[in-house]
């Protein structure tokens, strides 16, 4: 650490936005950088908590949890999974134009992020208001075509709403968060030596995509379909 | 660039792109191979194509690839926690057929729940 | 131990300080100044403390009598608010939240934790989930134990679940955020000079808790929503009768709370380290090996969690595994306590009151360790698991190991804090009392554990009614001996002697800039050239 440090005073010169209690723009990222990495840690096991649940009750419960898949819509999920990626490419470049100081381009993709999240919500709300037709949201009007699976495929369908839900949550968080950024690129706050919370946000959305990436053939390809 | 100040990677537009193709063409995949029947395999696969779009978008969107190595540390115990829980978790139930069947002494006489 | 670039602090009339800089309760609601923010959390938690203090005066009363003198319903409450109480709000955020929130970053030489405004966003969530839970206690309480076991908190229970299980949810993320910033903190904020291996004990131990807190706090959050959402919407996730399983409940509850344990003793180790090395004018013995053991004690704590499952049906190879397992973390545990021992060992020991709740940590975390091992083993834990021979072990590392820490850090770093010195005859007579009141309250229970009474009940055979009355005449006296170190430490604030830079004459950054320090605690960033706990062999230091 001993070597990395410049007087606040020199730096500060630079629109870098440094915080007082730190001595350098390189630890302040770093600080940030670890602080980000440290909170999505907690967020691979608060969403691991559940994976964890749907992998015991899958291996209980087998034959029901395929019988789900019956009822989930495959051409919509995969949809949206390619949306997130879509969403997570202009995301890395919303970064890279806002790390080259590039304040259109910045803005430009941030809003492209924000489109593809934003669809994304649209057709997830599409596909949960289906269920609730369907009679598939447990709890509130759970009816399961095949007698016998009634109550286990119920928890599939739990998990299904808790984990999709817990995503979409995020989701949500996420527009909120590029809408701050947005603001902020506006505002002229971004340059080549300050871009944190456009790479650390970055870093959560991602966070996000790779969640779905692991919710989509879990909860959509369980059985096998002709 | 003096000492203190960032150290910035820009990425490529160009691997960026690449990973978008390459991940659109894995959910493409994993979409087409739960069509094939598989038996226990299918979720193996799935798997293996979930983590490695994962790996693709934590490696180089992340930009993991370009972090220190105390990052990656910490992304490591990230995934290993996971795995402490869930395997943990699951030598449970995998086990407890173990003894419930070889003992009949064992079994639960009032039912409980059934596995 | 290490040199300050720039003088010593200049001790004059009117020195401008954390606490004077500024004045209103704006000052105080808004600060960002982790020292602020540890005091904020200090009220709170000590409120937190006399509340559930105060449930345990009464089932202890309740005790008095085999057949009990408040019904059932009121005891289950009683004891249940108790329990989530005092772990969720007061023995997890403790010594995290208020001395090493205070202590971390002078101790690493920064001014300030990492993320300041994060730190007091987590205040800010600890009040909220505080608020929840104690609407869940006006309500009418809870009845489920502080371990919500499902189904009975599901389905069953007619009591505030929910809003308790929020409150616990909520305080959740507080504990979760409080470690992140710790953790970031110490691998980026230290120092010029301060090395890994120069950290005081006090942080290797702040550090692996921290790991603990992000590492199993959110695993507590899921499960804790999944069960609100089965209570809520009846969804089979826990409840058998509607095809889940109540031993999942378990496994994701104890994935959280075996780790929490530690949560709840790790920082305790960390202040007693730093104290008795002070008192004894000694480098901690085998720093290496204690730094290391609390690493140790953060990955294991998270591989044994299933001796607490030992009879719910859990597979019995898993048992056996968990069993061995549960083994090995009493090693590190160990380790820790012969390092102390060795510490003291041909040092010159003084008996001062930080010291005296030292002693008292280490003799009863060692018998709350030892009976751990008794509860580990799989076929004693058959004789003994639901009985008050949990009871006692539990207390004897929480209560004789964390809050005797706890008071022995305040009343070492209450000086550093406030700048006052407290009464010393009264604070070595109230250590005592606790010491004395301690062991009659539990030693008791220990006994009674063996002869078989359960816990959790509020009525008894009659033949355990005098352990039972001897317990609660020790309550009596323990509750005392809380009580007066809240009237002489409050007392000390304005009327204490001024306490100077280093009371102590101990080594470490904290004693050496002014007490209370300032706002950014150091003038200059301070060079670290030195080991820890560099106390020299003949040292006569006097603040
Ligand atoms: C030295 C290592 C330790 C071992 C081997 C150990 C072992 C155990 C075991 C096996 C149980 C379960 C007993 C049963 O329910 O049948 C238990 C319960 C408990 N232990 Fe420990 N323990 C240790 C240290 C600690 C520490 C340091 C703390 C807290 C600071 C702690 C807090 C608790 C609590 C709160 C319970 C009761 C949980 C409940 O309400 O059921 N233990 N311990
Ligand atoms: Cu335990």
């Amino acid at each position: 650490m001993a070597e990395t440090i410049t007087p606040v005073k020199e730096a500060a010169v630079e629109n870098i936005r440094l915080r007082h209690h730190f001595a350098t723009p390189a630890q302040q990222m770093d600080a940030a950088t670890l602080g980000m990495w440290t909170f999505l840690i907690t967020e691979v096991l608060f969403f691991g908590g559940m994976f964890a649940s749907y992998a015991v009750y899958r291996n209980l419960y087998l034959g029901a949890f395929a019988s789900t898949s019956e009822y989930m819509n495959v051409v919509l999920g995969g949809t949206n999974t390619a949306v997130l990626i879509c969403s997570s490419l202009t995301m890395v470049l919303a970064v890279r134009a806002a790390q080259l100081s590039n304040r259109r381009h910045t803005m430009l993709f941030l809003v492209l992020t924000m489109i593809f999240g934003t669809a994304f919500l649209v057709i997830k709300g599409v596909e949960y208001h289906a269920k609730w037709v369907e009679h598939l949201v447990p709890g509130f009007n759970f009816h399961y075509p095949i007698p016998q699976f009634q109550q286990h495929a119920q928890i599939l369908f739990f998990l299904y709403f808790m984990m999709t839900g817990m995503h979409a949550l995020h989701m949500i968080v996420g527009l909120g968060l590029l809408t701050y950024l947005l603001v902020q690129a506006y505002r002229r706050v971004f340059n080549a030596n300050y871009f944190a919370p456009v790479e650390m946000i970055g870093l959560y959305w991602h966070f996000v995509d790779i969640v779905w990436i692991f919710l989509f053939p879990l909860l959509y390809l369980i059985g096998h379909r002709k | 660039m003096s000492a203190g100040l960032l150290h910035v990677h820009i990425p490529k537009v160009r691997t960026l792109v690449l990973v978008w193709l390459a991940l659109i063409c894995l959910t493409g995949l994993t979409t087409g191979a739960s069509y094939v029947d598989l038996g226990w395999m299918n979720i193996v696969v799935a798997l293996l194509i979930a983590v490695s779009k994962a790996s693709l978008v934590a490696w180089i969107f992340m930009g993991v690839r370009n972090t220190t190595t105390l990052t990656k540390l910490f992304v490591v115990a990230g995934l290993v926690w996971l795995g402490i829980m869930i395997l943990i978790t699951f030598s449970d139930y995998s086990s407890r057929t173990w003894t419930y069947q070889a003992q009949p002494w064992a079994t639960n006489p009032a039912g409980g729940t059934s596995r | 131990m290490a040199t300050i670039a720039q003088g010593t602090p200049e001790i004059a009339a009117q020195e401008v300080n954390y606490l004077n800089v500024e004045h209103g309760w704006k000052s105080w609601l808004f600060t960002t100044d982790h020292k602020r923010i540890a005091i904020l959390y200090l009220i709170s938690i000590t409120l937190m403390f006399f509340v559930g203090g105060f449930m345990a005066v009464l089932f202890r009363i309740n005790l008095l009598e085999p057949e009990g003198i408040f019904s059932a319903e009121t005891y289950n409450r009683l004891f249940s608010m108790h329990g989530i109480i005092m772990v969720f709000f007061f023995l997890v955020p403790s010594i995290p939240a208020t001395l090493a929130n205070f202590l971390i970053p002078i101790m690493v030489g920064a001014k300030d934790l990492a993320f300041p405004r994060v730190n007091l966003l987590s205040w800010y969530i600890y009040v909220i989930g505080a608020f929840l839970t104690m609407y869940a206690v006006i309500r009418g309480g809870v009845d489920t134990g502080w371990t919500f076991y499902a189904p009975y908190s599901s389905t069953y229970s007619n009591s505030y679940v929910l809003a308790a299980a929020f409150g616990v949810f909520t305080a959740g993320f507080s504990s979760i955020l409080t470690g992140l910033n710790f953790i970031v903190t110490v691998h980026k904020m230290r120092a010029p000079g301060m090395s890994w291996s120069r950290l005081p004990l006090f942080v290797w131990s702040n550090y692996a808790t921290g790991l603990i807190q992000v590492l199993g706090t959110p695993v507590l959050a899921i499960v804790l929503l999944l069960l609100a959402f089965e209570r809520i919407a009846h969804v089979g996730i826990f409840d058998p009768n509607i095809g889940g399983d109540p031993i999942l409940f378990q496994h994701l509850f104890w994935f959280y709370s075996h780790p929490a344990v530690y949560i709840m003793i790790l920082p305790g180790m960390g202040v007693i380290s730093e104290i008795v090395s002070c008192f004894s004018r000694k480098r901690v013995f085998g720093y290496n090996f204690v730094a290391f053991s609390s690493m140790a004690i953060a990955v294991l704590s998270f591989v044994v969690w299933g001796h607490h499952m030992f009879l719910t049906g859990q597979s019995v190879y898993t048992s056996i595994a968990f069993s061995f397992l549960s083994m090995m973390v009493a090693v590190p545990s160990a380790i820790k306590v012969f390092n102390w021992t060795a510490t003291m060992y041909k040092g010159s020991v003084s008996f001062d009151t930080p010291m005296l709740y030292a002693f008292g940590f280490i003799g009863l975390f060692t018998i709350g360790g030892l009976t751990g091992l008794h509860l580990a083993t799989l076929g004693t834990d058959i004789a003994l698991h639901g009985t008050y021979f949990i009871v006692a072990h539990f207390h004897y590392v929480m209560v004789g190991g964390m809050v005797m820490a706890f008071m022995g850090g305040l009343h070492f770093w209450w000086p550093k804090m406030t700048g006052r010195m407290y009464p010393e005859a009264w604070s070595k007579f109230a250590a005592l009392i606790v010491f004395i009141g301690f062991n009659l309250t539990f030693f008791p229970q220990f006994i009674l554990g063996y002869m078989g009474m359960p816990r959790r009940y509020h009525a008894y055979p009659p033949e355990f009614q005098a352990l039972n009355v001897l317990s609660t005449a020790g309550a009596s006296i323990l509750g005392i001996g809380y009580l007066i170190p809240m009237v002489y430490l409050i007392w000390s604030l304005k009327n204490g002697p001024k306490a100077g830079p280093n009371p102590w004459g101990a080594a470490g950054l904290e004693w050496q800039i002014q007490s209370p320090p300032t706002t950014f605690n150091f003038d200059e960033t301070p060079i670290v050239t030195e080991e820890a706990y560099n106390y020299g062999p003949l040292e006569e230091v006097v603040g």
